[in-house]
């Protein structure tokens, strides 16, 4: 029998000693390099894994205990909210719009951490940035699995959320998030560092989050207000390993700085323009405002990035080379979107409206030197279209960048009345782009790019029709057979919110429940 | 530049021409930005160039007010940033389209709703 070793209770700096570095080992049998291939191909060194500073100092053990119980408190309110018909509390149903676009755009990327943090995480020599990123890469995948659950119940009531993973790899807008997620994960380890964690999660992710939850809080949506709070440590948590990452890359060799600004370069870019669908919902979809985008933006990029960029300066980092036409963009994304959502609104699986001559003037004086200028005079063209039943659906399908994906949309810098176009040649074919930015990003990687499943050139090759599908038959309807491939249910998931089947119900809900006060 | 990768990155594009019916034609009108974005259609290279004002823009852009009061012979166009003068009685071919060139065309006097360039 062996002998009984009184157990010595760790300490906290012990403890964590032991459940993270004391995890990993030199391999033997096979040379590390096969072991570990990932993490020396992007030419980033690495001499002392042992830098590697974890703030949080978290153990797996303990992580499992916090969120075991943050779970339980969620889902107790999930659950309160379905009892309490918690849907019926929200300031309209064109609210319930921005939550379809959450599930739609913004769930399938946290499946997609998972998987991209599972990945680096298992491809570090360092067992600290190996812990974190795991630690993250199950955070994701919760977070993946409690937005569904929380927003779970809408679905049962509300058009728009029955095929979010059906629609998330072919409705064309979705490929917007698909492929900055693609992009990401197909990097070596250390650029999905730089890019999730450091230029999405630092950098960014209060203009994500913070809309939408705020945005939900102030519309009467506390599921998701919940769910927010549950995730908010997690994203702490998450935000430092993305400082942290970085200081330690820039740290490790000089040699790393210039690898690391073209990531960051890309990566605060190509984050920017996946924000666009942020500034959309925020200015438009939300019956209550919170802020507008810009406001948003000048609060959590300009002043919180500038200070940023400004302490990176010691490592030689600049701010990012986007940075001066993501600022300027501030008056624009926003409107140029809901115009683009608004005209391919057949195609979309959320609904879209006019705004109301209140919320109009709120856009006006949020947006004093753009608005009145440039986006109401076809706004109110489009409601007067509207009454008279001549409401658009523009139905050709748009030019894309070939980079972030997005219909060419966006304008030149000080100049909203001119689209910016811009191309590059590679081997016999011409690629077109948005922006300086995504042609720069194209012409370091054109090899990458030049595979993007662009959803306008997939349907025109015939890839987005059901099998069977016969596009020479006569009276063949290309728009219809490529709803039915996204499994949209045409005329209840689509079209304008005036009219549609959520707007009818809501109201019959509302006007048929007890008012308050009568219950008691 | 290319891709840093652990073995050879090479990749057929997935646009290449023969994957289309027809070649690629990206068009948009200036100061019109009710329509968000320019047009991707695909057009047989044999298309007269005046095709195009005649029968394939009205279905797309004659939503737009603007549309009917277009002079076509005072059409400014650019050809991939460049100002170009397309012959209407020659092909898209002969006008030297290829696949994925994208033209657009200006209509002085015409700014959109308002003058709103939309």
């Amino acid at each position: 029998m062996d002998t009984r070793v009184a157990s010595k209770k760790l300490g906290l700096k012990e403890r964590y000693a032991a459940m993270t570095r004391g995890l990993g080992w030199e391999t033997s049998y096979q040379p590390m390099d096969k072991v570990f291939p990932y993490d020396k191909y992007e030419g980033i060194k690495i001499h002392d894994w042992d830098k590697w500073q974890d703030p949080f100092r978290l153990t797996m053990d303990a992580y499992w205990k916090y969120q075991g119980e943050k779970e339980k408190k969620l889902y107790a309110v999930i659950e309160a909210f379905a009892q309490n018909n918690g849907q019926l509390g929200v300031a309209d149903a064109r609210y319930v719009n921005a939550l379809k676009l959450f599930i739609q755009g913004v769930t399938p990327l946290e499946y997609y951490a998972h998987r991209g943090f599972a990945h680096v995480g298992r491809q570090f020599t360092g067992e600290g940035a190996r812990v974190a990123a795991q630690m993250q890469s199950i955070d994701e995948l919760r977070h993946y699995q409690t937005e569904t659950h929380a927003i779970s119940h809408y679905n049962k009531y509300f058009n728009g959320m029955h095929h979010s993973n059906h629609w998330f790899d072919r409705v064309w807008y979705l490929s917007v998030p698909k492929s900055f997620f693609e992009d990401a994960c197909t990097g070596g380890p250390f650029e999905f560092l730089t890019a999730v964690s450091f230029s999405f999660e630092y950098v960014l992710t209060n203009l994500l989050f913070v809309p939408f939850m705020s945005g939900a809080a102030h519309n009467g949506d506390m599921s998701t207000v919940t769910f927010g709070f549950s995730a908010q440590s997690d994203e702490s948590r998450h935000m430092t390993l993305g400082i942290e990452c970085i200081k330690f890359l820039l740290e490790q060799d000089p040699d790393n700085v210039p690898i690391v600004q073209r990531w960051i370069d890309k990566w605060f870019w190509r984050g920017y323009r996946l924000l666009t669908l942020v500034a959309m919902m925020q200015d438009y979809m939300l019956p209550k405002r919170v802020m507008s985008w810009k406001e948003a933006w000048e609060m959590y990029a300009e002043e919180n990035g500038g200070a940023l960029f400004k302490d990176l300066a010691r490592y030689g980092i600049r701010e990012p080379a986007g940075w001066k036409q993501a600022c300027e963009g501030k008056d624009h994304i926003s409107h140029q979107a809901w115009n683009t959502f608004y005209n391919y609104n057949a195609a979309a699986p959320f609904h879209t409206w006019i705004p109301s001559d209140e919320e109009m003037a709120w856009l006006s004086e949020k947006y004093p030197t753009t608005f009145d200028k440039y986006y109401r005079p076809r706004l109110e063209f489009f409601r007067e279209q509207q009454q008279a039943g001549n409401r658009f659906y523009n139905k050709t399908l748009p030019m894309l960048c070939t980079t972030c994906q997005i219909p060419m949309l966006f304008t030149e810098e000080g100049d909203a009345s001119k689209i910016c176009y811009r191309d590059s040649d590679y081997k016999a074919y011409k690629y077109h782009f948005c922006s300086d930015h995504c042609k720069s990003i194209f012409d370091h990687e054109p090899e990458k790019y030049v595979q993007s499943w662009l959803p306008v050139h997939q349907i025109y090759q015939g890839h987005c029709f059901p099998d069977g599908t016969d596009p020479t038959a006569e009276g063949f309807d290309p728009l219809m057979a490529v709803l039915k491939y996204y499994e949209m249910e045409v005329g209840r998931d689509n079209f304008d919110f005036e009219g549609s089947e959520d707007q009818k119900n809501f109201a019959m809900w509302k006007g048929e429940a007890p008012a308050q006060g009568e219950q008691k | 530049m290319s891709v840093v990768a652990i073995a050879p990155y090479e990749f057929t594009p997935r646009d290449v021409r023969e994957n289309f019916p027809a070649p690629l034609l990206y068009i948009g009108w200036e100061d019109h930005l009710m329509f968000c974005a320019p047009f991707c259609l695909p057009l047989p290279p044999e298309t007269p160039f005046g095709a195009l004002s005649a029968a394939v823009l009205p279905g797309i852009y004659g939503y737009h007010p603007d549309f009917a009061k277009i002079d076509w012979a005072q059409a400014e166009w650019k050809k991939n940033g460049q100002p170009w003068t397309p012959d209407p009685a020659k092909s898209l071919a002969e006008n030297g389209l290829v696949h994925k060139d994208a033209i657009r065309f200006r209509t002085p006097g015409l700014s959109g709703i308002k003058g709103s360039f939309s």
